[in-house]
């Protein structure tokens, strides 16, 4: 058994199922809005904040982002540990991507929530 | 055209100060020989030439060997599976570290292989004949047990480059599963428990580099899936 | 030489194959400081060559089995000179040692009602004879000395052996008393000379089918056990019996297991001629090794050979259909389309009698004791060397080995070995350490190759060699053709002595391997030369033109060969088992 402190889930399954589970997510999440795209040839401002001011197209929303947060954390740190082998640099690297993840989340939480 | 242009990778650490590529010319006599009888035959000519050989069958693993840029047995390659444009490129196994032209110190690949218990494990007391397999539970070893611990496999796998001290890699995780699948191993749940960190298992991208090199045939990315699924029906 | 570092064990197993790994295996459970000092990494070993299965009276293809038909059918096989008290002893132990093997994880075929699956191979039968084929080989597919070898290796690996892994022992280490206390090795990747000492010292190195140019055997089957235990002048026994496998593919020499024939294959000839029936009518292709490899010689001699020079003979596989073959004999099917291209199950395979294994070599009890002669030609024990496996002649294979009898012979007398040793060890041992003399007689050999400075090299003489024996001392012998051979011989062994090694750099010199392996074929080739010189009659695998009969007035005997004066002495064979009645020699017919 390999130790580690800095993945996601603190085992490989978990980071395995979340990866996969998340993708699922984020395809479905990416086919509905396509979708609607397409489906809404004279998109405006007006139905656009519209539809996102409905409380599950926010939730649906949310939880795209936490999917793809996770996402980006789970596949960033395999990348990080497999390339940079100095331990400093892998783990400042890993603190860069784990910031920019956290506000990039507060930021779209701010965004689907504020005005 | 008898004669082959041969590029083969030399490094003697006592008399090079670094790895350099030497050509030879062989002639084969038109024969469609092996790759280990141009070896032996280059061995003529150079006697410091090294390189492991042993069974010349395909049965010992030991002459694993990066030929014209693909991982395989030299002693059952003939030359017509291999060469280019009349040209043959021989490289040690990449990814371990050599220690003399083709010999490679595997000294990391073995390591992985203990790691996974490489031996049946059965706490229950042994009856005075055999333990009964059924012909059923007996086949799901077929294409497991057959490893040769050539290590063509984990050094063409790119998760074993860049993790040999962490990742199992492909032939230590088929062995794995050879005793996962064993229906006389008692010891399931410690093997998988030992399995389900971040690397072990899960550094597995399934390229399947490891198909497409092994010289018997056998499939470790499946083997590897199967393990994931174990550990998946165990943990949730 | 005090410079030399020295490294001390309980025992040292020289050899990591399947005898040497059931030995050291036995002493590691037992917690004595134990290694096994092998050439290669321990699976590129030899046994992992073996394919058709270890022969052994389970009782599971037929429920009536018994040992003694086992015993039987090994002792008529080897002509009346496999000592019967070791036969009895093997063929008596090997269920245990076969069922501890399975409940080590070996993964045999099975049977339906779930016990190991286990196959006709020839010279097998029940009821002493009278009960017709027994099928007594248990098998894993055709695959099963890689699937035991890897077993034990895995087994050592639980019970934490230590391991050499890529050292080359280069001569045995004898103290004033002329006791076995250690060896003289190389670390191949460092080229780091080692003085080894150890109270018991055992040699588990194979046989030494490279001394012939056309062999089943490993490129590593060098016989280095028999050349240390030679130089150190020890005697061998029974060297001339070769013998040599019905099946090798014509042209590659790799190994097509007689489990085909136990399977339903059969040999025929370029009419199409099933020819077995013809020389053995109830064993048919199933007849001794000896018998079937004589046959097909004879075959091709009278000119009923197969291919443009007719000079093979054709083993059928494909009315057994491809399910058969691709379920219990895959291996084979593999290495027909890559040695001889043709599939097995459309056509046939080219196959021709080539050397594989050596049925002589370090006289032994069934503790695996090595044993030389007194002055009085009394048997007596040596000091601290043990020997087992195929470079041991306990004597179970006598002239003739019965195919599944070396598996067999490996695991019991590797577990004896390390029985006995740890009994020993537990008992007390104490020899007299070896002195800066006694080291630097030891050295000798590698010293001459390092200061050789011009001569012959090493793959000139090897190849030299290697004609000499495949021409005078092949599947028939003849004394004249002999005479000649051992000329050769004695000549070429004065070229070896004046050979060079060019390349005397230490990381990984596979060269000085070789070289130091050259050696090594010489003493097993000379030993081979004039045992089979001086056994004047057709016994087993040793067949003569000039003396085409047993004659069991004179020579129902083990040869020795002593190297000091090339000398060979009679030894006598082994009739008195402790639990059955003695076996009388019989005409051998199948």
């Amino acid at each position: 058994m390999v130790t580690n402190i800095t993945n996601f889930g603190r085992s490989g399954l978990s980071d395995w199922l979340i990866q996969r589970v998340s993708a699922i997510i984020m395809a479905i999440y990416t086919v509905f809005i396509v979708a609607y795209l397409l489906f809404n040839p004279g998109l405006d401002y007006a139905t656009w904040s519209g539809l996102f001011a409905q409380t599950w197209m926010r939730i649906f929303s949310l939880l795209a982002f936490v999917s793809l947060s996770a996402h980006a954390w789970v596949g960033l740190w395999t990348v990080t540990t497999d390339y940079i082998k100095p331990t400093g640099i892998r783990v400042g690297a890993q603190t860069v991507v784990i910031l920019a993840i956290f506000v990039f989340l507060v930021w779209g939480i701010q965004i689907l929530w504020g005005a | 055209m008898s004669t082959l242009q041969v590029s083969i990778y030399r490094y003697n650490p006592e008399t090079d100060s670094a790895p350099y590529m030497q050509e030879f010319q062989v002639d084969t006599q038109g024969r469609d020989v092996m790759v280990l009888d141009v070896l032996h035959m280059m061995k003529e000519d150079d006697n410091g030439l090294a390189y492991r050989r042993s069974c010349r069958e395909g049965v010992c693993g030991s002459d694993g060997m990066n030929m014209n840029g693909k991982n395989g047995l030299a002693c059952i390659t003939p030359l017509s599976e291999v060469i280019k444009g009349n040209k043959l490129v021989l490289r040690p196994l990449p990814g371990l570290p050599v220690i003399r032209d083709l010999v490679v110190d595997m000294g990391l690949f073995y390591k992985q292989y203990e790691r996974i218990q490489p031996y049946l494990q059965n706490d229950t007391p042994a009856p005075a004949i055999e333990r009964l397999q059924s012909p059923e539970d007996r086949d799901k070893l077929d294409g497991l047990y057959e490893c040769i611990l050539c290590a063509c496999c984990s050094t063409s796998c790119p998760s074993f480059w860049w993790n040999p001290d962490k990742f199992v890699g492909p032939a230590g995780l088929l062995q794995s599963y050879r005793f996962l699948a064993d229906s006389r191993d008692t010891a399931t749940g410690s093997r998988l428990a030992e399995l389900e960190d971040p690397f072990s298992v899960f550094r597995c991208r399934g390229i399947m580099n490891c198909v497409a090199v092994c010289p018997k045939g056998l499939n470790p990315t499946r083997a590897i899936g199967k393990i994931r699924d174990m550990l998946m029906a165990n943990a949730t | 030489m005090s410079n030399l570092r020295s490294l001390s064990f309980d025992a040292i197993i020289i050899g990591g194959g399947g005898a040497g790994l059931r030995a050291a295996l036995e002493l590691a459970k037992s917690g004595k400081k134990t290694a096994v000092l092998s050439k290669v990494f321990p699976t590129r070993s030899h046994t992992v060559s073996a394919q058709g299965g270890i022969t052994c009276a389970i009782a599971s293809a037929d429920p009536d089995d018994d040992w003694r038909w086992h015993m039987y059918d090994t002792v008529k096989g080897g002509d009346y000179i496999a000592d019967q008290d070791a036969a009895e002893y093997m063929c008596s132990e090997g269920p245990k040692a076969v069922f501890e093997l399975e409940h080590m994880g070996l993964p045999f075929s099975r049977f339906d009602n779930g016990r190991i699956y286990q196959r006709p191979f020839g010279g097998q039968s029940k009821d002493f004879g009278a009960g017709g084929q027994a099928s007594r080989t248990c098998a894993a597919a055709d695959r099963t000395g890689h699937a035991l070898l890897h077993t034990l290796y895995q087994n050592n690996l639980k019970n934490d052996t230590t391991f050499l892994n890529e050292w080359y022992a280069v001569d045995l280490v004898k103290n004033a008393n002329g006791d076995v206390v250690g060896c003289i090795a190389m670390d191949i990747e460092t080229g780091e000379i080692v003085h080894v000492k150890s109270k018991a010292t055992v040699l588990a190195t194979g046989g030494a089918g490279r001394i012939y140019a056309s062999t089943t055997n490993a490129l590593i089957n060098t016989g280095d056990g028999i050349g240390m235990a030679l130089r150190a002048g020890f005697p061998m026994q029974d060297m001339e019996m070769w013998q040599f496998h019905p099946t090798g593919i014509y042209g590659a020499g790799t190994l097509v297991t007689e489990g085909c024939r136990g399977e339903g294959g059969y040999l025929v000839n370029k009419d199409g001629e099933r020819f077995m029936e013809r020389y053995a009518p109830n064993a048919k292709d199933l007849a001794g090794r000896d018998v079937v490899a004589r046959s097909m010689v004879m075959e091709i001699l009278e000119g009923r050979g197969c291919g443009e020079n007719g000079d093979h003979v054709f083993l059928k596989l494909d009315h057994l259909g491809e399910d058969v073959l691709g379920k219990r004999l895959p291996g084979i099917v593999e290495l027909s389309k890559t040695f001889a291209h043709v599939d097995p199950a459309k056509e046939p395979i080219p196959v021709v009698p080539t050397c594989h294994y050596m049925m002589g070599g370090i006289p032994t009890n069934v503790h695996g004791q090595a044993i030389m002669q007194d002055a009085d030609g009394r048997d007596q024990i040596v000091n601290g060397l043990f020997a087992c496996g195929e470079a041991a002649c306990v004597s179970v294979h006598g002239a003739n080995r019965l195919g599944g009898n070396s598996l067999l012979d490996l695991v019991v007398f590797g577990r004896a070995a390390g029985m006995f040793i740890e009994g020993a060890l537990n008992e007390g041992i104490e020899y007299l350490d070896a002195s800066e003399s006694d080291i630097e007689s030891a050295m000798k050999r590698m010293n001459r190759w390092n200061e050789s400075e011009g001569g012959e090299t090493v793959p000139e003489l090897k190849r030299a060699l290697q004609s000499i024996m495949q021409n005078s001392f092949g599947v028939f012998r003849e004394e004249e053709n002999m005479q000649k051979g051992v000329k050769q011989l004695s000549e070429l062994r004065e070229r070896i002595a004046n050979a060079y090694l060019p390349d005397k750099t230490n990381a990984f010199n596979t060269a000085r391997v070789e070289a130091l392996e050259l050696d090594n074929l010489m003493e097993v080739a000379e030993a081979t030369a004039i045992s089979a010189l001086e056994r004047k009659e057709s016994r087993g695998a040793h067949s003569r033109y000039d003396y085409p009969d047993r004659d069991d007035v004179n020579w129902l005997k083990h040869s020795l060969y002593f190297p000091a004066d090339k000398r060979l002495a009679k030894r006598d064979v082994n009739f008195t088992p402790k639990t059955v009645d003695t076996f009388e020699p019989k005409v051998r017919t199948y």
